[in-house]
């Protein structure tokens, strides 16, 4: 029995047991409370609702990592939706063609991957703190965003854009598809490539890591363009679903991304995470909200329980490594 | 059992401790172990890391509760266990070896905080910090300016406003845990003096260090633990290093030097001219294939400087660096590796490893270009590379993925050194290999260098204890304020002609 749970463990990681219990706990619950909830209709909002938080929750695990932070994600993503917007207007509005969509789209990934670069090069060299690097960067582009906007909605958007945010293929979302791309390629990024690597190392000690021959700078640089980057891609879904872009939306996922990473298990000064128990975390927020959505509680509420449970998560967490310390002491 | 002869510090003893046992989850830290310390005496508490020094310290000063049958007599009163409360409200200071000090707050606060603390009313007298603190330098002899934040001074100031603040309250009996690990040899020398004067006055002194020297130098009796039992109690007068070596360890060292001559063989490394004003001036070397460069000197003589400059991390301002005859100019650390330098930094824990990472993953941190395959790192390669450099070095850890911080100074280093192996390098520079490692486990360190060496990998090896470089290097090099201002031959040299230049 042990060591089928060793290795289970070592296998998915010791940040996956919080989230694993976390998802079993609500399915539990909301599967026992209403009988809805084991049914293909939660599956599908959820599946629909994740991906939006789900991939600006992967633009902050990268600098969370390196322990950093970017606080710059959810205007990133919107100043690159206005970048794809504002192509599409420029050259035809509701008529423009599909290649002009995919030049709005590529243009809005280097406008994700500037403000990244600008960031990862302040703090790289500056040596200033992320917060505060990337919270300039997002007091700028939100002022940008609302002088472009005037504070308004930018809608009126070709046609077939709608299944991009709304479509399915062969039953699985078309957000759902790219969200599960993504992930699947930041957890090979971290695991098996050498920037992963070293987003790693540079999170557990920075100058340990540069003198074991690292290019710290650069890696830090590049952490920060693929957030920016993943911020664009996000920018884009959410441009799609709501067939609008406004510089505030989705501001209030910002802070939800840092806690949805710390369930995920993620260390909150670097150096340790995985992206999959990330993944299995924002599953269980989104169950949680689908469920209490069914039972009949207020939309608010469920915000509110998010962060009951990530204080309970907390707690457990602690209380098992107490646990864990009495049975290494007592078994050795 | 060896019974105590020296009784020239007098009286009863003030701290006698009797049939101390502690257990941790089965692991017997101390057995049966008794101590005393005597009112004017300097005693040293020595042992190998892991030998129950630190828990020995920690039942007395309160902080471990030790197993019943205990008896702790302290200035008249009998205590089957101590309470930090009553340790402190009765005499006892520590020192600990990480100082607990207030980097962020000034040396007045830092000394004076607890003298204040808890005082009514309930208000910060400054001036009165001020003056405290002030005091406690006085008695020590020495000036600091009190306003200053701590993390402003060195580590050996920062060490003096530690024992200062000990001695504000009514101290009797003071524990000073490694206190010289991290000074000069003049800071050392000023720090034994205060420990003599603070042991002059009456006040009972427990010294624990690594560096024997100083244990026999400044002690008037010596304690050896091992395992967690008692070897001995033993004076000083009359001990050797080696003596207590072999006490603490068990085992018997034969040190010789190991200087071969190496002339014949080609030129790995030449240094001409190099100088980077403030820190070196001038220096010229040159390193031969399997040749072993010691160069020894005091903590600010530029040595790591130097060693930083060659390893590309500081940029000299004149003068040149040749690797096989190709002068280099590193722009980085990265120029320098893939030349062939390596650089084992002096600073295991913030610089030299990546403390909370894996075994594994600091073992291939600066060669990840061998696990590569297909672009991508492969985690089979990364495991027989590791499992390779392991047992070539003889490292013994439980998991490839525990935390390097699990695995004892003498391992870790161990790793460090294969990290850097796995380089290929052509040139290893060791910078005080030897700290923070266990006397029995730096003989290891030892021959390991020479088999290096045997292989034809050049070596610079940097300490500040002469002897290392007397009995490992081929040539040993003296460097001060920046120059080398000697260079000697170990078997010509003798090690006290070279000890007394260096510590002068």
């Amino acid at each position: 029995m042990i060591s089928i749970l060793e290795r289970v463990k070592t296998a998915l990681g010791p940040e996956m047991a919080g989230p694993g219990l976390a998802f079993v706990a609500v399915v539990l619950v909301f599967g026992i409370a209403s009988p809805q909830f084991l049914s293909a209709a939660t599956f599908g909002s959820v599946a629909f609702q994740l991906p939006e938080l789900g991939l600006l929750t992967l633009a902050m695990l990268l600098p969370i990592l390196t322990g950093g932070l970017n606080l710059a994600i959810t205007f990133t993503a919107n100043i690159a939706g206005l970048t794809v917007a504002w192509v599409l207007r420029e050259n035809g509005g509701v008529d423009a063609g599909i290649g002009i969509f995919i030049a709005g789209c590529l243009l809005a990934l280097m406008v994700g991957a500037a403000s990244g670069v600008v960031m990862g090069l302040v703090i790289a060299f500056t040596r200033a703190h992320p917060i505060l690097v990337s919270l300039s960067m997002m007091i700028f582009l939100r002022g940008l965003g609302e002088f472009l906007t005037r504070g308004g909605d930018i809608s009126g958007f070709p046609a077939f854009m709608g299944p991009i945010g709304h479509g399915s293929i062969a039953g699985i979302p078309v957000p759902l598809i790219v969200f599960i791309a993504c992930v699947l390629g930041w957890h090979v990024l971290l695991g098996r490539t050498k920037l992963g690597f070293n987003t790693y190392m540079i999170g557990s000690n920075l100058e340990a890591t540069r003198y074991s021959g690292i290019n710290t700078r650069k890696a830090i640089v590049l952490v920060y363009t693929l957030s920016g980057v993943m911020c664009a891609i996000a920018g884009i879904i959410m441009l799609a679903r709501f067939n609008s872009v406004r510089i505030g939306h989705g501001e209030s996922y910002l802070l939800i991304t840092v806690l949805a990473c710390f369930l995920g298990g993620v260390n909150p000064f670097g150096g340790f995470g995985r992206v999959i128990p990330v993944f299995v975390a924002l599953v269980v927020l989104q169950l949680l909200s689908s469920g209490l959505n069914l039972i009949g509680a207020n939309q608010h509420l469920a915000t509110a329980v998010w962060g009951i449970l990530l204080v309970g998560v907390m707690i457990l967490r602690w209380v098992a490594s107490r646990i864990k310390i009495s049975i290494v002491r007592r078994g050795s | 059992m060896h019974q105590a002869t020296s009784a020239t510090v007098g009286e009863k003893p003030l701290l006698s401790l009797r049939n101390i046992n502690m257990t941790f989850g089965g692991v017997k830290a101390l057995k049966n172990v008794s101590f005393e310390g005597r009112p004017g005496e300097v005693h040293c508490l020595a042992g190998e890391n892991g030998c129950g020094k630190s828990t020995l310290i920690k039942v007395i000063t309160g902080v471990y509760r030790p197993a019943d049958g205990a008896v702790i007599e302290y200035d008249g009163e009998i205590y089957s266990h101590m309470s930090p409360v009553t340790a402190q409200d009765r005499g006892i200071q520590v020192i600990w070896q990480d100082l607990a000090l207030f980097p962020e707050m000034s040396v007045a606060e830092n000394i004076a905080f607890h003298e204040v603390l808890g005082r009514r009313p309930r208000l910060v007298d400054y001036n009165r910090m001020r003056r405290i603190a002030i005091d406690a330098l006085a008695r020590l002899g020495v000036t600091l300016d009190v306003e200053l934040p701590l993390k402003e001074y060195a580590i050996a100031q920062r060490q003096i406003v530690a024992i200062a603040r000990a001695l504000i309250g009514e101290a009797k009996l003071v524990f000073m845990d490694e206190p010289t690990a991290s000074l000069t040899q003049s800071e050392t020398d000023h720090l034994l003096e205060i420990v003599r004067t603070l042991s002059a006055s009456g006040v009972a002194v427990v010294f624990v260090s690594h560096r024997l020297a100083e244990v026999l130098e400044i002690s008037s009796r010596i304690t050896v633990l091992r395992d967690g039992a008692l070897v001995g109690v033993y004076p000083a007068a009359g001990m050797t290093q080696s003596r207590i070596t072999e006490l603490m360890t068990g085992k018997t060292f034969d040190q010789h030097v190991r200087a071969r001559p190496r002339d014949d063989q080609p030129v790995v490394l030449e240094v001409r001219g190099l100088t980077r004003p403030g820190q070196f001036e001038d220096i010229s070397l040159t390193v031969r294939r399997g040749e072993t460069v010691g160069i020894t000197g005091l903590l600010g003589a530029g040595r790591t400087e130097l060693a930083l400059a060659l390893f590309g991390m500081l940029k000299p301002a004149s003068g040149a660096i040749s690797i096989e005859g190709k002068e280099v100019r590193f722009g980085s650390n990265r120029d320098a590796i893939k030349a062939g330098v390596a650089y084992l930094s002096e600073d295991r824990l913030s610089l030299g490893l990546i403390q909370p990472q894996a075994i594994a993953d600091n073992l291939v941190i600066a060669s990840l270009r061998k696990i590569l395959s297909g672009g991508l790192l492969s985690e089979d390669r990364k495991r027989s590379l590791v499992s390779r450099w392991i047992a070539d070095l003889g490292v013994r850890i439980g998991r490839q993925a525990d935390a390097i911080s699990t695995l004892s100074g003498g391992n870790q280093q161990r790793v460090a050194i294969a990290k850097w192996l796995a380089t290929d390098p052509k040139l290893l520079i060791l910078d005080c290999p030897t700290v923070g490692v266990d006397v029995g486990a730096r003989a290891g360190i030892f021959d390991i260098v020479a088999r290096l060496a045997e292989s034809g990998l050049a070596i610079i090896l940097i300490s500040d204890e002469v002897p290392e470089v007397y009995f490992n290097a081929d040539r040993v090099l003296h460097m001060a304020q920046g120059r080398i201002v000697g260079t000697y031959d170990p078997r010509q040299a003798r090690l006290e002609e070279i000890e007394a230049a260096v510590y002068a």
